[in-house]
């Protein structure tokens, strides 16, 4: 097929396998055979959408586009004002990965836009093609479905818009109209069922939970000889909800490992819980509030139930954006809990501010075999803050990988911190059917890396999100990494940290005895 | 004849636009931004969004992180719009301030710079395959309608002098609802009626960008979802929910 040709001539010069920003010329409709699977109606209808396409979908789509009108002005006011500069069409990391000229940032909301136009705007209804309006048809709403799911919702495009237009909030809102006719991605709706049904994403129940955390306390013990507690849906001070791949995927759960120990050398009363057993909320990709509601409060009830003082959350990206932004504007307020802690508390500023109070003690050389650089998820980068000045969610993370490790490097200045580039698995797009969209979303990543690699002979990545660290383990062998080269930021935590009483904290005693000893000896 | 013809298109022009940009603002004013959702890092103050929006609107901050050309263009563009608007108000009042008078020269020469800029932009348009992907026709005539206005600006400035005290007269006639006689020149018939005809499309196009832009959740929100509760003004309150059973307790 010419098209193929083209995109591979495109993507496969030196400078295309080598720039992480390089950007292609566009090639049309190189990702348009990239389609996820849809939902089945069971899982549409436990949503509240139809579970197929209604006879008059057209007027229930039109219908639910002037409903959205009227409550988001996001929608209504980006939808009018985009001047088509063109700033924005080289930021997605999609576009530079499939050089799709519809994965261009304005050309995914024109998808929407013009339609938007047709039906409600003046110009629209008299003259169409002159302001590229189009008329609602099976077609379009074919195009809305695949390359709404081929945006991670990241926010890059949003920085660099004169007027802050953010693709993300015209994908949500496109897919909210799509569930609205009864078309579901099959991926994210199933997991939001699962959570209304057992309580997070993995379906994991909560015996199986219970047993999980046993056996890790006992893992812990065998290490360090210390018994580090993992309480489950006990009452406490401090609710922890992590994203339920935390219990379960590598390596996510030995950042879970690290959590436990930090709170166990800070001494303080925690739980997990059962029923709040999951962080991330993909109603949120979806663009439905009710739904990001029905997921959130879960977390408000249990919160209340096991007579918590302050909740803090796990390390997850889209999660943090849905806990920083989300969970006191829609499950809030939450004026029962301290009012000393931000609600909610990122796991992070509560491990950093123990070490800056010099409560955690570290053995850095632990990690000395790690040449490390660090991944800033988008969301916690460009949709959420930590500590409280502007930007504290990039410093906080390195600060703590600085304290437990001696070789940190930067990757590239423009694709860092707000310029951040996706891991090309957000947005609810981490599934298989996916896979090529994946990797090719995820390239430019991973050639920012590489050059890292290069430079400083760095093999490690460290990430605060459960969907970039799932999409890295997958993504990285066909870049040339091992699964295992990508990291929790509190798995370097729990290398290092010395807890009280365990076997390292007696080794590092000798080590130091010994080093002195060698010292008097010279 | 021409007189009473321009006299009408100026008093729906004026009426579209200022009714029209009203209606939209008003939109935008209501419609709610129901969660805090600022592009971060973001202000934790309201002065520091306003120095946030200041930086936008007045030095395009975002446009500068993103293309320097397509910022050279548009700053050529919208400064000389500005300079060129200050001068022309000298058309509409009398005696004309000292303001705009010490601005005349600067106006009068950022025309030059104004078609300059637009026609950047088009080049833009037509030669960067990206660009030229996501333009519709609107886009390429609304920058001929300001070359169009800009070149025939010009022209009357540089070219064929006008008689730009009957141009006044004419304005200000319109303004007391006493009409007087429009010169006739060719040049000023074409300028104004591009000008009346931006007007009357400003408020349906994407030109409510100008206003618009102050509007925007991404820009001009106050980080602080922790600090301050922010309710979702649809959504009932959270004390009527229902919550869904613990799994195994149904
Ligand atoms: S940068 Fe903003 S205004 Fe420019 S084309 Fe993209 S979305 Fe539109
Ligand atoms: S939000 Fe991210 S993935 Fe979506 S269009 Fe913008 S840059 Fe691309
Ligand atoms: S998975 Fe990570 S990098 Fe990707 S969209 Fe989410 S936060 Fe961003």
């Amino acid at each position: 097929m010419a098209e193929e040709e083209k995109v591979i001539e495109e993507l496969t010069t030196e400078e295309a396998l080598t720039d992480p920003l390089f950007v292609p010329e566009p090639v049309e409709g190189a990702a348009a055979h990239i389609k996820s699977f849809p939902a089945a109606p069971e899982f549409q209808e436990k949503l509240g959408y139809p579970g197929e396409r209604p006879e008059n979908w057209k007027e229930v789509a039109l219908n639910k586009m002037q409903d959205l009108r009227g409550k988001f002005r996001s929608f209504r006011l980006f939808l009018d004002i985009c001047v088509k500069c063109g700033a924005c069409t080289d930021k997605c990391h999609y576009y530079m990965g499939t050089a799709d000229p519809k994965n261009m940032p304005v050309a995914r909301q024109d998808l929407l836009r013009s339609v938007y136009r047709r039906y409600f705007t003046l110009p629209g209804k008299w003259f169409p093609s002159l302001v590229g309006a189009r008329d609602l048809t099976e077609e379009v709403l074919d195009e809305w479905y695949t390359y709404y799911f081929q945006c991670s919702e990241c926010r890059r495009c949003s920085v660099y818009c004169p007027y802050g237009i953010d693709t993300a909030e015209i994908t949500m809102a496109a897919r909210e109209i799509l569930d609205s006719v009864g078309i579901g991605m099959k991926y994210t709706n199933e997991i939001i069922g699962k959570v209304y049904d057992v309580g997070n994403n993995l379906g994991l129940q909560a015996p199986a939970l219970k047993a999980t955390m046993e056996d890790l306390e006992e893992e812990i013990e065998e290490d360090t000889g210390v018994k580090v507690r993992i309480p489950v849906d006990e009452p406490a001070d401090i609710l922890l909800v992590p994203p339920s791949a935390d219990f379960f995927a590598e390596p996510h759960i030995d950042g879970l490992i690290g959590y436990a120990k930090v709170f166990h050398a800070a001494g303080v009363k925690w739980t997990i819980s059962t029923y709040a057993s999951e962080a991330a909320n993909f109603a949120m990709f979806i663009g439905s509030y009710e739904n990001m509601r029905r997921v959130s409060q879960r977390i408000r009830r249990e919160a209340i139930r096991l007579g918590v003082k302050r909740i803090i959350i796990g390390e997850c990206g889209h999660a943090w954006r849905a806990a920083y932004q989300f969970l006191n504007t829609l499950a809030g307020p939450f004026d029962f809990l301290d009012p000393n802690y931000p609600v909610p508390q990122h796991i992070c500023e509560f491990t950093w501010d123990l070490i800056q109070k010099g409560k955690l003690k570290f053995d850095k050389s632990q990690n000395d075999h790690l040449k490390l650089t660090f991944h800033d998820s988008c969301n916690v980068a460009r949709a959420s803050r930590m500590g409280d000045y502007p930007g504290g969610q990039f410093d906080i993370p390195r600060n703590i990988i600085k304290a437990v490790c001696n070789h940190y490097y930067e990757m590239p200045e423009d694709t860092i911190k707000e310029a951040t580039l996706c891991c090309g698995g957000g947005g609810g797009l981490l599934t298989d059917d996916l896979m090529e969209l994946r990797k090719k979303g995820g390239s430019p990543r991973m050639k920012a890396l590489k050059q890292v690699t290069e430079e400083y002979g760095v093999n490690k990545m460290a990430a605060i999100c459960a969907i970039c660290k799932t999409q890295f383990s997958k993504i990285m062998p066909y870049n040339g990494y091992a699964m295992d080269d990508i990291m929790s930021v509190h798995q370097l935590v729990s290398n290092a940290i010395i807890l009280p009483g365990s076997e390292q904290e007696a080794e590092l005693a000798e080590a130091q005895a010994g080093g002195e000893s060698e010292k008097e000896d010279a | 004849m021409l007189t009473v013809l321009y006299a009408l298109l100026y008093y729906v022009a004026t009426a579209v636009f200022i009714v029209g940009i009203a209606y939209r603002v008003w939109g935008y004013w209501k419609t709610p931004a129901p969660a805090v959702i600022p592009t971060t890092p973001a202000p934790v103050t309201r002065t520091g969004v306003v120095w946030r929006m200041f930086k936008e609107v007045a030095l395009f901050e975002s446009l500068w992180k993103s293309n320097k050309w397509i910022w050279i263009f548009a700053m050529m563009f919208h400064l000389s719009l500005w300079l060129i608007i200050i001068r022309h108000l000298r058309y509409f009042i009398e005696p004309v301030p000292t303001i705009i008078v010490l601005a005349q020269p600067f106006g009068k020469y950022a025309g030059f710079f104004f078609v300059l800029g637009a026609l950047g932009l088009f080049a833009r348009r037509i030669l960067v395959a990206r660009v030229r992907y996501i333009s519709n026709p609107s886009d390429y005539l609304m920058l001929l309608m300001f070359l169009g206005i800009g070149i025939t600006g010009l022209g009357m400035s540089f070219v064929m002098k006008a008689d730009i005290v009957g141009v006044k007269n004419f304005f200000l006639g319109l303004m007391t609802f006493n009409w007087q006689p429009l010169p006739s020149d060719l040049g000023v018939l074409l300028h104004l009626a591009l000008v009346a005809l931006f007007m009357i499309i400003f408020p349906f196009s994407k030109l409510v960008h100008a206003p618009g832009v102050f509007f925007s959740p991404t820009r001009n929100m106050v980080d602080n979802p922790r600090e301050k509760f922010h309710p979702v003004p649809w959504l009932p309150s959270i004390d009527t929910v229902e919550y869904d059973e613990p799994h195994g307790k149904k």
